[in-house]
């Protein structure tokens, strides 16, 4: 008998199993319920959960909103291009649109307070790569997708994108501040 | 009946069908080339992607890089794929192939859709990557090319089956296929699945890139892409997992541990591994949690389950069969003994041991919903699929490749000594190569970027120093496994051209049913507590213990992030 060859046993299945297989699949076996209760149990017990909050969007409605945001909180303009940085109060509904080859607009969030991030796309997919603290999230065109984030720490971070959107993807990096 | 001739080969005793010999060699000949055109895109995608060099500009790069993953991911190994399901249904089961005249257009379809394809993406304006997310848009012919060796391939799938029935009709074997057939089975079944979804998500792409329709929805794209996208990697995993089988019963002679626990594992992936397109998509708007849970995880992990326990029962079938051949010292003279200077053995063993620690782990990793947000779309995702897809499946053909020239090319192989070497290079070099790339995606690191550097963006984010150190050490580990690629194409072109001609053996006008194998004998005597193979378990559990370590740091490295809810 090889594995090659058909089995030699017509009533294989009822071939014993050796106790070394046996051993190992109990094993494995609750390790992979294991996985399985940690990931159920983070939605439970974490604090890093990735919200589903999702609605359909179009650039207009989409535009309208973030531009009465931009209205109310700007605190100052940043770069050649006057993006404007926006400070909006805690627990705020903060949009960010991302675009070729652009994020708008730059964000200033205080630390240890909840926010209410929308994210959207203008044209074609976009990554939102939080660094350097390594969260990453798609950002899809049609779709306005509310995460609450808590900044912990203060400093200056970057958002990347990091979904391949065309030649001058290399450029479309843009900034949030934390207090 | 088609009039065919059956071969009964000299080196190895396997019996070929005329149709079928003809049809593997060209499927596999032209997988070769396929992978000689990849391979020569990989050039430009490592020197590029290495900080220091930084070798094309932008719109070079990212073209190259759209080929070098479809010419790669789904031209080498589909069509090499082709010939793996012909081998296991007409060679292993020795019968004729069934209509191999539609197998000559499936070849066809494959090879115009292959080369449309790529004239495609050549042309510059199809620049789209592997996965041509919509909005974003490609040639017309990109998408028809993909849909026509889709559409080839199925085909070929259908092609298997009919020979799986031919075979059962004319009584060419008793019982039950062979174990190896069967994981062909377990492949074909899921291509079939697989090529379904690429038809249902490309044809509406297509008919959108000529005007024929006005809009396709970015997220059911993504979804729907990638139950094609992922699911033809578990074509992959299918079936290196039974040239894994079929080498071990090779190279040792060894018997599965039990064909039930085997089977069963494969039975594990044909019902769970199709859930695991839900692996892309957990960082995406709009998909419900318990949806994301339930999919990512192969339901409750039963399909990490089936591939632990084939990970057991190879090495466990092979060290049964060495301890058998008296080998029996201590928990590793098995191992040591092995034949390390053939290359068709040593390929498969650097294969498992990188796709279970490299590959396998790190997939569970990427594909556990919340630590998917320290890894999507970093460089860690490419670092994950080259130990699963050029470790795991592209080196399990190199080896099978070094057994297939004498037995089915019948030429003897040009410089033995190189091919020793080849896959320790490659294999290696591939190690390392993954490992600094999960390094520098640790860090961050975007995947499919063109610079690092952020040139000409007013706020450009400055990489850690370790990240451009991660970078340039991708950057020369990927031109070494280059270097191991060419020895390889060489190795096999060369014989191919200049080999000397190995005799054909018999050949009958009919085909020489399998005669039935002997019963085995009881028990094993061999092993130690019990364990017929406890050498095998040492390393099992070392696998596990490097599992659960490196699971529980991610967590860790989460905890510590931004509180999102």
């Amino acid at each position: 008998m090889s594995a090659i060859l058909p089995p030699a046993e017509r009533l294989w299945w009822k071939h014993p199993l050796d106790r070394v297989e046996g051993t190992w699949i109990a094993i494995a076996l609750i390790w992979c319920l294991t996985m399985f209760a940690m990931m159920v149990g983070w939605h439970i017990y974490g604090t890093q959960n990735l919200s589903t909050e999702t609605y359909k969007t179009t650039p207009e409605l989409f535009t309208k909103k973030s531009q009465a945001m931009v209205d109310k909180y700007t605190v100052r303009t940043e770069t050649a291009d006057n993006i404007p940085v926006v400070a909006p109060p805690a627990g705020a509904d903060v949009y960010l649109t991302a675009r070729l080859w652009n994020f708008w607009p730059i964000l200033e969030l205080e630390k240890d307070k909840t926010y209410r991030l929308h994210l959207t796309s203008m044209d074609y997919n976009h990554g939102f790569s939080l660094q350097p603290v390594n969260i990453n999230i798609q950002v899809v065109p049609g779709y306005e997708h509310v995460v609450k984030i808590t900044p912990n720490k203060s400093g200056t971070y970057s958002v990347v994108c990091n979904e391949y959107c065309g030649i001058n993807h290399h450029t479309m990096v843009s900034r949030i501040y934390v207090k | 009946m088609t009039s065919t001739t059956y071969r009964t080969c000299p080196r190895s005793g396997l019996q070929f069908e005329s149709q079928a010999e003809k049809l593997m060699i060209v499927n596999a000949v032209t997988a070769v080339v396929a992978l000689l055109v990849g391979g020569i895109l990989a050039i430009g995608v490592v020197l590029t992607r290495w900080p220091t060099v930084h070798w094309l500009a932008a719109d070079t790069f990212y073209m190259v890089l759209t080929a070098h993953g479809i010419d790669m991911l789904i031209f080498w190994i589909i069509f090499f794929e082709i010939a793996v399901l012909y081998f296991c249904s007409s060679t292993l089961l020795r019968c004729r192939l069934a209509t191999p005249k539609v197998a000559w257009a499936a070849f066809a379809l494959m090879l115009i859709g292959a080369i449309m394809n790529n004239v495609a993406v050549f042309q510059g304006s199809s620049s789209v990557m592997m996965t041509s997310y919509v909005p974003m848009m490609a040639a017309p012919t990109f998408y028809l090319g993909l849909i026509l060796f889709a559409v080839g391939a199925l085909i070929g799938c259908f092609i298997f089956f009919g020979t799986l029935v031919i075979a059962k009709r004319e009584k060419t074997y008793q019982g039950s296929v062979p174990l190896v057939t069967f994981g062909a089975i377990t492949a074909a079944i899921i291509a079939v699945f697989t090529i379904a979804s690429g038809a249902i998500i490309l044809i509406p792409t297509f008919l959108l890139s000529v005007g024929v329709i006005s809009a396709v929805d970015p997220l059911v794209y993504r979804t729907i892409w990638w139950a094609f996208g992922h699911s033809s990697q578990q074509i992959n995993v299918a079936a290196h997992i039974s040239i894994w089988y079929a080498v071990a019963a090779i190279a040792f002679g060894a018997k599965p541990m039990s064909e039930r626990v085997s089977r069963g594992a494969f039975l594990l992936y044909i019902l769970f591994l199709q859930l695991a397109s839900a692996h892309h998509l957990l960082a995406d708007p709009g998909v419900s949690t318990a949806w994301k849970v339930v999919n990512t995880s192969y339901f409750m992990y039963f399909a990490v389950l089936a591939s632990m326990i084939h990970g057991l029962t190879i090495p466990g079938a092979i060290e049964v069969a060495q301890r058998a051949k008296g080998y029996n010292n201590g928990l590793f003279e098995w191992l040591r003994k092995a034949p390390w200077g053939n290359p068709v053995w040593s390929g498969v063993f650097i294969s498992i041991i990188g796709f279970g620690f490299l590959g396998g782990i790190s997939g569970v990793m990427m594909g556990t919903e919340q630590l998917n947000m320290i890894i999507h779309n970093t460089i860690y995702v490419p670092g994950h699929f080259h130990a699963t897809v050029v470790v795991g499946t592209t080196l399990s053909f190199m080896a099978l490749t070094y057994f297939l020239i004498p037995v089915l090319f019948r030429r003897e192989m040009i410089n033995p000594g190189l091919a020793k070497l080849q896959p320790y290079l490659f294999g290696f070099s591939m190690y390392f190569f993954c490992l600094v790339m999960m390094g520098a995606g640790t860090l961050g690191v975007s995947r499919r970027h063109w610079d690092m550097a952020f040139n000409g963006a007013p706020m450009a984010y400055e990489w850690p120093g370790a990240a451009y150190l991660l970078m340039g050490l991708v950057g020369i580990a990927g031109i070494s496994a280059i270097l191991g690629g060419a020895i390889y194409i060489y190795i096999t072109v060369g014989s191919l051209l200049w080999g000397k001609k190995l005799s054909a053996g018999n050949i009958s006008a009919n085909f020489t049913p399998i005669p039935p194998t002997a019963p085995t004998a009881a028990a094993q005597s061999y092993g130690s507590a019990g364990f017929a193979a406890p050498g095998t378990f040492v390393l099992a559990m070392v696998f596990l213990v490097s599992f659960v370590l490196y699971y529980f740091i991610n967590w860790k490295y989460l905890s510590q992030v931004w509180g999102l809810s």
